[in-house]
């Protein structure tokens, strides 16, 4: 192992993305900020992506229509049926109660140091790819519109904020609408770490938001090819989101 | 005599499929949601008509692997088909023709099936109307188009295809009357606004409108075909922008590269071909 690799690809840094949300339900869109975000940090030569988790948000955040976890988690669960990268971790929903982001990004780092060395997902084919010597980075992965949130005031703790795009990274996903060059002009926190915050460019504008997805459920219309068909037929197997502001 | 019959329609889409995306597949979606919700139409059937190789667009590979696509990609859809007439004929076919060619095709097919009506009655009994209609209308079958008359075919499109009506010499005009006077079209566009206006602007399309539906496409959903090519071309990921069957399918037989982008470089697309044959002769 590792004899035949180009330095190049030996060299790289093995990042493992993570995702929190409410996933509520999961879509074809929130997949696509795993795949986009991937071909970004391959593409900086510095990167090498060797695993994605999904982790859905603790029913006691306490969010409008949140159906049940144990759903939310099985939705994705489905979802990732046919990734061979991504998977999902149940650790934050089954918690007593909402845990920070923070918190649930150090909860996977140590998870990820106490399973070294990190077997090797198999990446696109194309080379051989070494158990890395390096420690993964875990980076969080999310949409320009949560970068925003970071402006709200008194929902996220500076020192949270600090923490994750210093220790951790932040890799963004761009979403029309969305200006996060200048979100992070406009904090010192994020100007003072942008370099480990990367914006990933969709070039595929796809607006497709799990609002969306639970209103035109809401409405019994189609939502196919907005989400996985898995997906779709566990919601229509469980009722869920069949009324408007489900509980 | 009823008048509260929906009218049958079956939707057909045209174009490159090149390749197919979940865009293509969403179009269908909402537009038959669309049509449902009026309570005036019901749609039995979505038809994916790649057009043929003759079509001569750039990048327009073969439409031997554009149908297997299409074919994977509706292969879970319990309404959505692919019909591969057009793709098959020598010569590139106007959008009317291959309306008129469906069209003519339903109504043999309703022909065939009043032709085996008589096994349906029993004979000596008189039915009640309203009986008949509660049985037809717990089936799905084509024996409904008996009483309720041909499935109508209506041309399913997004905006920029209603728009490339006003592209110079790239429609006949009796071909825009035939498809928005005789069959109709739906289509589906986030700028209702603006397509609004551009119906308003035609004399042809402004008195064809109760034939022109406008369905409005919510959440922006931009998967085009030209953007999956670029994204394979520069090695980035298109899974979940199009069927994963799909997706599997172009990397296992390297479908997209600059290679094929660049096919058919330099060749005049076929209908402004025939239209400046036909203005010469």
């Amino acid at each position: 192992m590792g004899v035949n690799v180009p330095d190049k690809m030996k060299s790289r840094i093995p990042v493992v993305l993570l995702a929190c949300g409410s996933f509520n339900p999961i879509t074809n869109m929130h997949l696509r900020l795993f795949e986009v975000a991937r071909d970004h940090l391959h593409q900086t030569g510095r990167y090498q992506v060797i695993g994605g988790i999904i982790s859905p948000v603790n029913d006691n955040y306490g969010k409008k229509g949140l159906v049940a976890a144990r759903h939310r988690v099985a939705m994705a669960r489905l979802a990732l049926q046919t990734s061979d990268w991504i998977q999902v971790d149940p650790w934050e929903s089954e918690q007593v109660q909402w845990t920070e982001t923070v918190k649930v990004l150090r909860h996977h780092h140590s998870e990820l140091l106490r399973s070294l060395p990190w077997k090797e997902g198999p990446d696109q084919g194309k080379v051989d790819s070494p158990a890395p010597a390096a420690v993964p980075e875990l980076k969080l992965l999310c949409g320009a519109d949560v970068l925003k949130t970071f402006q709200t005031p008194n929902l996220w703790k500076d020192t949270h904020i600090q923490e994750i795009v210093e220790k951790f990274g932040l890799v963004c996903v761009d979403r029309a609408g969305h200006d996060p060059k200048g979100y992070i002009l406009g904090s010192p926190i994020l100007q003072r770490y942008q370099d480990n915050i990367h914006l990933a460019r969709e070039p595929v504008q796809n607006e497709i938001s799990a609002t969306y997805i639970r209103w035109a459920l809401g409405q019994g219309q189609s939502v196919k090819y907005l989400l996985p068909d898995a997906v779709i037929a566990y919601i229509k197997e469980h009722d869920l989101y069949a009324s408007p502001g489900e509980e | 005599m009823e008048n509260s019959e929906k009218t049958e329609v079956v939707l057909l889409a045209c174009g490159s499929f090149n390749p197919i995306t979940n865009m293509h597949l969403r179009l269908f979606e909402l537009a038959k949601d669309y049509m449902n919700g009026t309570g005036k139409y019901e749609v039995i059937k979505g038809i994916i008509s790649p057009v043929g190789d003759a079509y001569k667009k750039k990048g327009l590979i073969s439409a031997h692997h554009r149908v297997i696509m299409a074919q994977l990609a509706t292969k879970n859809s319990k309404w959505l088909e692919v019909d591969t007439w057009e793709s098959l004929q020598q010569d590139w076919i106007e959008t009317a023709t291959v309306l008129r060619h469906h069209q003519e095709k339903l109504e043999a097919s309703s022909r065939d099936h009043q032709q085996d009506s008589p096994v349906l009655e029993r004979p000596g009994r008189k039915r009640k109307w309203a009986e008949q209609r509660q049985d037809f209308s717990q089936k799905k079958s084509l024996e409904q188009t008996k009483t309720k008359g041909v499935p109508k075919v209506k041309l399913l499109c997004g905006a920029d295809f209603l728009e490339s009506f006003g592209v110079p010499n790239l429609w006949k005009g009796e071909d825009i009357t035939k498809i928005v006077g005789d069959y109709g079209l739906i289509c589906v566009t986030r700028a209702g606004n603006d397509a609004q206006k551009f119906i308003y602007e035609s004399d042809v399309l402004w008195k064809h409108q109760n034939n022109i539906h406008l369905v409005n496409e919510w959440i922006t959903n931009d998967i085009s075909s030209t953007k999956i090519r670029r994204a394979l071309r520069r090695g980035q990921s298109i899974r979940y922008l199009v069927p994963d069957l799909v997706q599997e399918y172009i990397e296992k037989h390297s479908l997209y590269s600059s290679e094929s982008e660049e096919r058919n470089v330099g060749v005049i697309l076929a209908p402004l071909q025939r239209k400046t044959a036909e203005a010469d002769t």
